[in-house]
């Protein structure tokens, strides 16, 4: 376990080994930060800044939060683009602001958020910021130094890793701070009847005997993300994107929903009326996978009047015979539904 | 290709881009409301029942071809019908879902367009929404339907 947490910390170039809490995936780190952080922080008229584009996940555990402590949700506008509105964003803090939660990059969208810049933001009002980068992680090269972020996380098996595992990074002086999340065995450091001493971290985040097959497995998946190279795959699923947006434009019907200059290798669109399950269905039998509905973002859907999108993402092992096969199936769509 | 020609008739096409009985009922004297969170398919049912006959019957929603050809369907077959006929019809309805038996086909009727979709088992639960929203608007139930609760 001790490797894999050096691992990840190397991965995402953390300053410490201990500010690496394994959990059980991006939900649970979030969770984590909203309740341990959150609730020994926040009190009655606080504010959370949130985006538009989030995920349900980066959305429902600051709702619980804020019905627990009183505390009042912001949302960051975003524009047509699928960009986030920075001018809004920086309008939307008070003396109240608490901490600011916003997603890498947009799993509907594909959008990259400019964290640097709104971590800068952010902490010139003295607010923590914490990223979900369960849709940026397994694509790109994270520095979570260079971001400048107080607390990031992901999942593992978004990066080709095992279920039921993920990662919390958080500035060292945050989390000792920290109330435990949960407690329980492994996080103590001795235990009375009358009094208990917490471990240090990580172990004071990490209750209970932890999934150390997952753990160790991840290591591995790492090791092979780091054999191809980030920037490899990043180059290589950009290039799938900008060969499918092209492919997707020469269909006039079709309407890309999120064309952010700085995306991922995800394209969220919409078929003339076809609803989005029956192009799943159809395109799911030429063996082509594609996520149809609202992606656990209803509030972004209702941003863009849809009431869902088919979504079509690129993984590392994709080429573009796997592009002309989905763009054939569209075709076949069309076919049957005109 | 074949599979999906069988699940996307032309029946099926043409009522799930021009529904039948599509809007609100002023008459109606029950409403009921079916959502499917998984997909987002929201469908709302108005029923005029008098008598333990269904008079009339409209329905308003969002969904994909087959959810809605499958409302459009059911409200075209079972308007005049008792309640005891609709019952006998959704066990029908449920077992061409379900299972891989055509002798329910001729009690169906025009409803059989809809037998393609056992082979697409994702699929079944938006054929069935709009029968268990009925359902439910029979019962007077006063809960939403939800296929990932009530559905099973």
């Amino acid at each position: 376990m001790k490797k894999s947490r050096v691992t990840v910390q190397e991965f995402i170039n953390a300053k410490h080994a201990f500010e690496i809490i394994f959990v059980r995936g991006a939900t649970e780190g979030i969770n984590l930060v909203a309740q341990s952080y959150g609730r020994s922080h926040f009190k009655a008229g606080d504010e959370i800044i949130i985006s538009t584009m989030e995920h349900h996940s980066n959305i429902v555990p600051w709702q619980m939060l804020a019905e627990q402590c009183g505390a009042i949700l912001k949302i960051i506008p975003i524009f047509d683009t699928g960009e986030i509105d920075l001018e809004a964003y920086q309008q939307l803090f008070s003396s109240r602001t608490k901490i600011v939660a916003v997603t890498h990059a947009s799993n509907v969208l594909g959008t990259i958020n400019p964290i640097k810049k709104m971590a800068h933001i952010a902490h010139a009002h003295q607010v923590p910021i914490l990223v979900d980068g369960a849709q940026a992680f397994p694509h790109m090269a994270v520095d979570v130094q260079e971001l400048d972020c107080d607390f990031y996380v992901f999942s593992a098996h978004k990066a080709y890793g095992p279920t039921g595992l993920g990662v919390l990074y958080g500035k060292a002086q945050l989390l000792e701070k920290m109330p435990p999340y949960q407690s329980g065995g492994d996080m103590i450091e001795s235990v009375s009847f009358t009094k208990t001493t917490f471990n240090k971290l990580p172990f004071k985040f990490e209750a209970g005997t932890p999934h150390i097959g997952g753990v160790i497995a991840f290591n591995e998946s790492l090791h092979y993300l780091r054999t191809i190279g980030m920037q490899n795959i990043t180059a290589h699923e950009k290039e799938l994107l900008i060969y499918t947006t092209q492919k997707l434009r020469e269909f006039s019907d079709i309407n890309i929903m999120g064309t952010a200059p700085e995306k991922l290798g995800v394209i969220s669109f919409v078929f003339n009326d076809i609803h989005p399950h029956d192009i799943g269905t159809v395109l799911d039998h030429e063996g082509i996978a594609v996520r149809a509905g609202h992606h656990c973002a209803m509030p972004l859907m209702e941003r863009f009047h849809v009431p869902a999108t088919v979504r079509v993402s690129f993984g590392l092992y994709n080429n573009q015979s796997d592009v002309d096969i989905f763009i054939a199936g569209l075709h076949q769509v069309k076919r049957l539904f005109s | 290709m074949s599979e999906l020609r069988e699940l996307y008739q032309e029946t099926i096409i043409d009522h799930g881009r021009h529904p039948r009985n599509f809007g609100v009922l002023p008459e109606a004297n029950l409403h009921q409301e079916g959502f499917n969170p998984l997909c987002g398919d929201k469908i709302i049912i108005h029923v005029y029942e008098n008598n333990d006959i269904i008079e009339n019957m409209t329905f308003e929603g969002v969904g994909c071809a087959i959810s809605m050809a499958s409302a459009s369907l059911m409200t075209e077959c079972l308007k005049g019908k008792s309640k005891q006929e609709v019952q006998e019809m959704f066990d029908a309805f449920h077992q061409l879902m379900t299972e891989r038996n055509h002798s329910v086909n001729d009690k169906l009727g025009k409803l059989a367009v809809l037998a393609g979709v056992i082979d697409f088992p994702v699929r079944v639960k938006c054929a069935t929404l709009a029968w268990h929203t009925l359902k439910a608007a029979l019962a007077h139930e006063s809960y939403v339907v939800n296929t990932e609760e009530s559905l099973k």
